[in-house]
């Protein structure tokens, strides 16, 4: 399952730390970036409850990047 | 400018102000250093938070790392000589400076950008009881008539029912020249109704609607990165250590290489300085933020002008065309037949397209519609008896009482009538009056106006090879090639056929060149996905092309094709501008500074400079128009 979220960070480094703390939360299949449109589309593993792996994803981005926030 | 970036501006004013103030002051030692920590703490103490929050959670080298030990170490230094605290703020001044200004840059595109793309409609009106209501067009069931006053955008697809317009579709297709239209004609969503009151039966739903669709297309489209994209993301990776590293080895080294191999004093101070100015210039900002930028332009500028790039990718490797395989019909001819001559004729050419079309009034075959076109004139069925279709041959039918064939070659022999070949290409019918020849209609597909311009501007856009796929014959296909200038031409192909030959020409093709197919998105989705980059011409309406293709061309211009080459090479030229000048200038300063020879200041303008003139540039890939 792919779904794709808002998110608020300032710099484009940011993002790209943004998108690596995401892709290596457990339950992540795969996770992209987009600075420009601040969007984060994610893919999740099978009978991942995407809830659930996003408040991860978001404390871990929020650990790389004080500044940031995702709209979950 | 939004609240963040006013509160900074407002930094940046007062801690220049106060970094100026204090060089009138005349003060000494630590009094100094305290009136100079202020300007200091204005300007960097965010910084310094992220830095400190950064230690904590194990992300260390981050530019607010980097930016925190240069500006403490430069502090530290100056106490240490009791020399110029300015540099310290000056570099946290400007480092903040470039900040402020990537974030104002890269806002107001982001704006411009979504304005180009705006074409989503905020609501549909509904009669009812003759008053107009605004509702939701989510909520508008198909079927429902709407009403589209002038100035409006049409929200959903449908049919005109009453009233009378011109429509301005350049928010779609990026074409000025208004569209007329009036009743029972089809109109798309995200059209601009110019002139008058258009009454439309919607037939479809919201979600469905073209303009849903594009504007899904679009969000989505930048999620999938392109190479160069993850190339800088893995430079800024390695490059943001190894510098750290490099600057740890340039205060360690060489004054404890000078105190015990040289026997000379250590230099520590200089050393130190070097290094710190070396951590300046580590910040990968420049690249990180313009390529993106570029691309997200780049896409942007497409768009305004008709082209829809599904992601970066697409316009990386689109960049790379060298071979440019299309499909014939509906892309290079618009799939319409028409009257192109009628020859050999023993009576009136008039007269012979008028019995031509009354014989075949009956049919709804494309060569007979061409024929009741060219013709041009109402037909009087009753004029027509006795119609006797011989399938595979043609019609044989009775007009004001004569016995008129019409047909190919086929039924000429059939009949036992002398007719003329015609050495011209193309659906030839021959015609028969009262069992003598009468002479052959030439019926042929035409060639978009244009089409010949478009395979040569392809060319001088570094197109090397041009190649022509066809259902259609041999002869039909050569001729359509020789006019166009084509190089190669496959014709009699099925479906299957095509994909076997684009297959072919994958392999032909050298290593950094790629292939594009274009097709008008009806039948051709399996060699649109096969090709490196599959481009859908007239995709307005067609569901099944949005889906197959990588690029989607608005309109059926077929000079889209190589406009949209071109701004995928400006884009693309200007990505590797960006990359090259950062780098290089960054390298330079870090060579200078490593010898002494750059000091802090001209490492805070490598860093800021290149990266202001980066974004800049980057901006650059939005303005496509003249391409």
């Amino acid at each position: 399952m792919k779904k794709t979220y808002k998110i608020d960070v300032d710099c484009a480094n940011c993002a790209n730390k943004m998108e690596d703390a995401a892709k290596k939360t457990a339950g992540v299949k795969d996770a992209s970036v987009n600075f420009m449109t601040l969007k984060m589309s994610v893919e999740f593993e099978e009978g991942q409850d995407p809830k659930t792996v996003m408040q991860q994803v978001r404390a871990n981005c929020k650990k790389v990047e004080d500044d940031c926030e995702v709209f979950i | 400018m939004n609240k963040k970036q006013k509160k900074m501006l407002a930094r940046i004013a007062a801690a220049a102000f106060l970094m100026i103030l204090m060089n009138f002051l005349p003060v000494k030692g630590a009094v100094r250093f305290v009136l100079y920590l202020i300007p200091y703490l204005v300007i960097g103490y965010d910084i310094l938070l992220k830095a400190g929050k950064g230690i904590k959670n194990r992300q260390m080298f981050d530019e607010c790392f980097l930016m925190a030990v240069a500006t403490v170490g430069a502090m530290a230094l100056a106490v240490y000589q009791d020399g110029d605290y300015t540099e310290a703020i000056a570099v946290m001044l400007f480092y903040q400076v470039g900040e402020w200004f990537q974030s104002y840059a890269v806002g107001k595109s982001r704006r411009n950008i979504s304005e180009l793309m705006d074409i989503r409609p905020d609501y549909a009106n509904i009669e009812k009881d003759g008053t107009l209501e605004q509702v939701d067009p989510d909520e508008v069931e198909t079927g429902t008539v709407i009403v589209v006053q002038p100035g409006e955008k049409i929200p959903i697809d449908g049919i005109v029912v009453e009233g009378m317009s011109s429509l301005n579709t350049s928010a779609l297709t990026g074409e000025s020249v208004p569209r007329e239209t009036a009743k029972g004609e089809e109109v798309i969503s995200g059209c601009i109704n110019m002139t008058g009151v258009l009454k439309i039966r919607t037939t479809k739903e919201f979600g469905e609607s073209t303009v849903s669709r594009i504007l899904d297309l679009v969000e989505n489209a930048s999620s999938r990165k392109s190479k160069s994209e993850d190339f800088i993301s893995k430079f800024a990776r390695v490059y943001t250590p190894l510098v750290c590293y490099s600057a740890l080895a340039l205060a360690l080294l060489p004054p404890l290489v000078r105190m015990f191999v040289l026997g000379i004093p250590a230099g520590w101070g200089d050393w130190i300085y070097r290094a710190l100015t070396f951590l300046v210039i580590s910040c990968p900002c420049a690249l990180v933020v313009s390529i993106p930028l570029s691309f997200f332009a780049g896409i942007g500028g497409a768009s305004h002008a008709g082209v829809l790039v599904k992601g970066s990718n697409y316009l990386e490797t689109m960049s790379k065309t060298k071979y440019v395989v299309f499909d014939k019909t509906g892309t290079l001819t618009q799939g319409v037949f028409e009257v192109n001559g009628v020859h050999h004729n023993q009576m009136e050419q008039e007269k012979l397209l008028e019995y031509a079309a009354l014989a075949e009034s009956a049919s709804s075959h494309p060569i007979s519609r061409s024929l009741q076109q060219a013709y041009g004139k109402p037909l009087e069925r009753t004029r027509v008896t006795d119609v006797q279709e011989i399938s595979g041959n043609g019609i044989i039918a009775r007009v004001d009482g004569r016995s008129v064939a019409v047909g190919n070659a086929k039924l000429m022999k059939r009949l036992e009538i002398a007719y003329k070949d015609c050495h011209h290409t193309g659906t030839i019918v021959h015609m028969a009056v009262d069992g003598v020849y009468g002479g052959h209609i030439v019926i042929s597909d035409k060639i978009k106006p244009g089409a010949k311009e478009a395979v040569a501007a392809l060319r001088s856009a570094g197109v090397s090879r041009t190649v022509m796929l066809t259902g259609d014959t041999d002869a039909v296909a050569r001729q359509v090639a020789a006019e166009l200038g084509i190089d190669e031409v496959y014709s009699e192909l099925l479906p299957e056929g095509k994909v076997q030959k684009v297959e072919e020409l994958l392999e032909r093709k050298g290593d950094n060149e790629r292939l594009a197919f274009v097709g008008d998105g009806i039948n051709d989705a399996p060699v649109l996905s096969r090709a490196d980059i599959g481009i859908a011409m007239g995709a307005m309406g067609s569901d099944a092309a949005i889906e197959a293709a990588d690029v989607v061309l608005m309109d059926d211009d077929p000079m889209k094709i190589s406009k949209a080459i071109r701004i995928s090479r400006k884009c693309l030229r200007i990505v590797y501008e960006n990359i090259w000048f950062a780098i290089g200038i960054k390298v330079l300063c870090l060579l200078l500074g490593a010898l002494g020879l750059a000091n802090m200041w001209l490492a805070v303008f490598a860093d800021v400079g290149v990266m202001v003139l980066a974004v800049l540039n980057a901006v650059r890939a939005l303005f496509v128009e003249k391409l």
